[in-house]
């Protein structure tokens, strides 16, 4: 085992390391050795193709097909240099207050997470796409809620020079997506903070990670910086920000439960079904950034809609049934209009994240009766926005015979219905994966703190979205980076106490 | 992706994949041996980044579709046609028992990978997404 010092070690390049680590300039300025560790590649940005194999093998954990435990769900997140901020769309919302409020965390602030968010939107080139750049998928989607009678929002978008490849969930091929792989992590090295890509962190044991560096073996990305090998590196601080499911392993493999209870509990997901509506005429929905508009349904029914545009594969997976009706609906891709519908659950006693034997993340997950209801009202709001629009017919996976026709329109809510619902059947994913080192007030109700300091080891820290003690009802990416930074504020804060022991235990 | 010498998995139950892939997507009739070349080596390719234990319950699964169909009705599933291939695959969709649900639908995912990502595929149902994005269109908005 290679031994390495460094002052901090922060695990994770995503929204919550990459933040954390950008945070941590002040350090590496000061002369303090500040590591990252990624699991993923680093990419060349050339190799963003934009192909749909490809890609989702390259930026996704297990080619984003990782499934729950018994099979009823796909979890997508990244695993790249800048971790899932390379495959989402650069929705930036700030967290709604009465969210913040009903998570309870002492000495959590809906207005300080609100002042950090607007600075990082700032940061990032956050603003709405343009009138005359929005396509026919989007437009669509506003005109059809307003004849339906929804309130629809557009999306702040973190884009700089985007120039509509729609390509935004496969890594974006021209390099205008501002997620912390093209802003926060270029900035921390440039100020001499390491990243060290392929690193996968087996476990932390005192004042240390022991990872695990992989040598690149095909594929695409970059070597890893270091040598393939087994390295324990010692460091004053550790920072876990490796995504709700990563963190919650690794903390799991290292022991950690017997003294946190809470560990890999309430685990939440915003699960979510693509829908599908075909129109009589080709639209532009391939082409424009995909995601430009939403209602915002969570108060008052639980769901939250999206517009969205996937890829014949993607597509085709979350289309519910198969054979000519299946594929009738491919054949007409240029004429589909899309929505993302997604489910605002809540933490429940059964729903965590555990490891099997080998050390591997198992998420259990079971849909409650009211994610179900949710879901499909969310199904029937969005058949109506497709006939508003005036699509001729409309796929929804909890109705049967599946396809809906314009003619049957004003029975929706008759044809959509919870008892189509079957889970191992019914196509559902999710992408906003939240929870399993929760904040609170102490050990017996969470994890961390409000600062994402471990319950009782305060050299561990946690900074992503596994803080959230619940689900947060909107696209969670910005208000990781809210938490991340005042994580890392913690660190600052700390950082002469923390350092010196880490020193001593080293 | 990394090349794989000789199918692992699909191989030995060539019949009842090739039967239950042109099931899911009845297009795939049409594929000449190079086409379903692509489409094993797509799936191949895919499973040998999975546990072991996965790839034996798939071999599992397609042995049990085959047999299943001949206990139920005399004859295996790669041997039945289109339409009743159909209601049997419909069938196993429905069934109470999860493990079967999800069987089914991992398969059918698989398939779909295979099929939907080579390129005449995605020419065949339009999709045209540019890294360019509006200016690789002749139409701009």
């Amino acid at each position: 085992m290679i031994e390495k010092h460094y002052d901090i070690v922060v695990i994770g390049s995503g929204a919550g390391g990459g933040t954390a680590a950008q945070a941590l300039i002040p350090l590496a300025r000061d002369g303090r050795r500040v590591l990252v560790l990624e699991q993923g590649p680093r990419l060349r940005d050339d190799e963003f193709t934009g192909r749909e194999l490809d890609m989702a093998e390259s930026l996704y954990e297990d080619a984003g097909g990782f499934l729950t435990a018994d099979g009823t769900m796909t979890l997508a997140f990244g695993r790249a240099y800048g971790g899932s901020t390379v495959v989402y769309t650069g929705t930036s919302l700030i967290a709604p207050e009465r969210v913040i409020r009903r998570w309870n965390v002492p000495g959590l602030d809906a207005a300080d997470l609100a002042r950090r968010s607007r600075n990082f939107m700032e940061q990032n080139s956050v603003h709405l796409v343009a009138e005359d750049l929005l396509n026919d998928n989007n437009r669509l989607f506003r005109e059809g809620a307003r004849v339906a009678g929804y309130h629809c929002e557009q999306f702040p978008l973190n884009l700089k020079g985007c120039l509509g490849s729609s390509l935004c969930n496969l890594g974006c091929p021209n390099a205008a997506k501002q997620g912390t792989h093209r802003v926060q992590l270029p900035n921390a090295e440039r100020h001499g903070i390491e990243v060290v890509t392929r690193a996968e962190a087996l476990r932390v044991e005192q004042h240390a990670v022991v990872a695990r560096v992989y040598a690149k073996q095909g594929g695409k990305g970059e070597e890893s910086e270091w040598a393939p090998g087994e390295y324990r590196i010692r460091a004053g601080v550790i920072i876990v920000a490796g995504g709700a499911i990563g963190s919650s392993a690794l903390l799991l493999r290292s022991g950690l439960k017997r003294r946190l209870p809470r560990l890999g509990a309430g685990f939440t997901c915003h699960p979510a079904f693509i829908l599908v509506a075909e129109h009589d005429h080709p639209i532009t929905n391939d082409v424009g950034h995909p995601k430009s508009f939403f209602v915002d349904r969570a108060e008052a029914e639980g769901y939250v809609l999206e517009t969205c545009m996937y890829f014949p594969f993607t597509t085709a997976k979350n289309l519910t049934g198969f054979g000519a009706e299946h594929s009738a609906m491919l054949r007409a891709y240029p004429r589909l209009q899309m929505i993302l519908v997604l489910a605002c659950d809540r933490a429940t006693a059964g729903n965590r994240i555990d490891i099997d034997a080998a050390g591997r993340p198992v998420v259990h997950y079971r849909f409650t009766p009211q994610v179900v209801r949710s879901m499909v009202a969310a199904t029937r709001a969005s058949a109506r926005i497709f006939f508003g629009a005036g699509a001729v017919r409309v796929h929804a996976p909890t109705a049967r015979p599946h396809t809906i026709e314009r003619n049957e329109a004003g029975g929706v809510d008759e044809r959509i219905h919870e008892r189509w619902f079957i889970p191992g059947t019914t196509t559902v994913s999710a992408a906003h994966l939240m929870g399993g080192c929760g904040m609170g007030r102490s050990l017996a109700d969470s994890v961390t703190d409000a600062h994402g300091r471990v319950h009782g080891v305060p050299w561990l820290r946690v900074a992503d979205s596994s803080l959230f003690p619940d689900a947060l009802e909107i696209n969670p990416y910005l208000t990781v980076m809210a938490l991340a930074d005042r994580v890392a504020e913690g660190v600052l804060a700390d950082a002469g106490t923390l350092l010196q022991a880490g020193v001593a235990a080293g | 992706m990394d090349a794989i010498a000789e199918p692992a998995v699909l191989a030995p139950h060539r019949a009842t994949f090739r039967a239950f892939a042109c099931t899911v997507v009845p297009e795939a009739e049409r594929l000449d041996d190079a086409g379903w070349s692509e489409v094993e080596r797509t799936i191949e390719g895919a499973l040998a980044h999975r546990p072991a234990k996965l790839r034996r319950q798939l071999g599992l699964l397609l042995r049990a579709i085959e047999a299943l169909a001949r206990f139920r009705g005399g004859r295996g599933f790669s041997r039945l046609d289109a339409a009743a291939r159909e209601r049997f695959i419909d069938s196993l969709q429905r069934s109470p028992v999860l493990v079967v649900r999800r069987g089914i639908w991992g398969l059918r995912t698989l398939v779909l990978m295979g099929y939907y990502t080579r390129d005449e595929a995605m020419q065949a149902v339009g999709y045209r997404a540019h890294p360019h994005g509006w200016a690789a269109r002749r139409t701009p908005p």
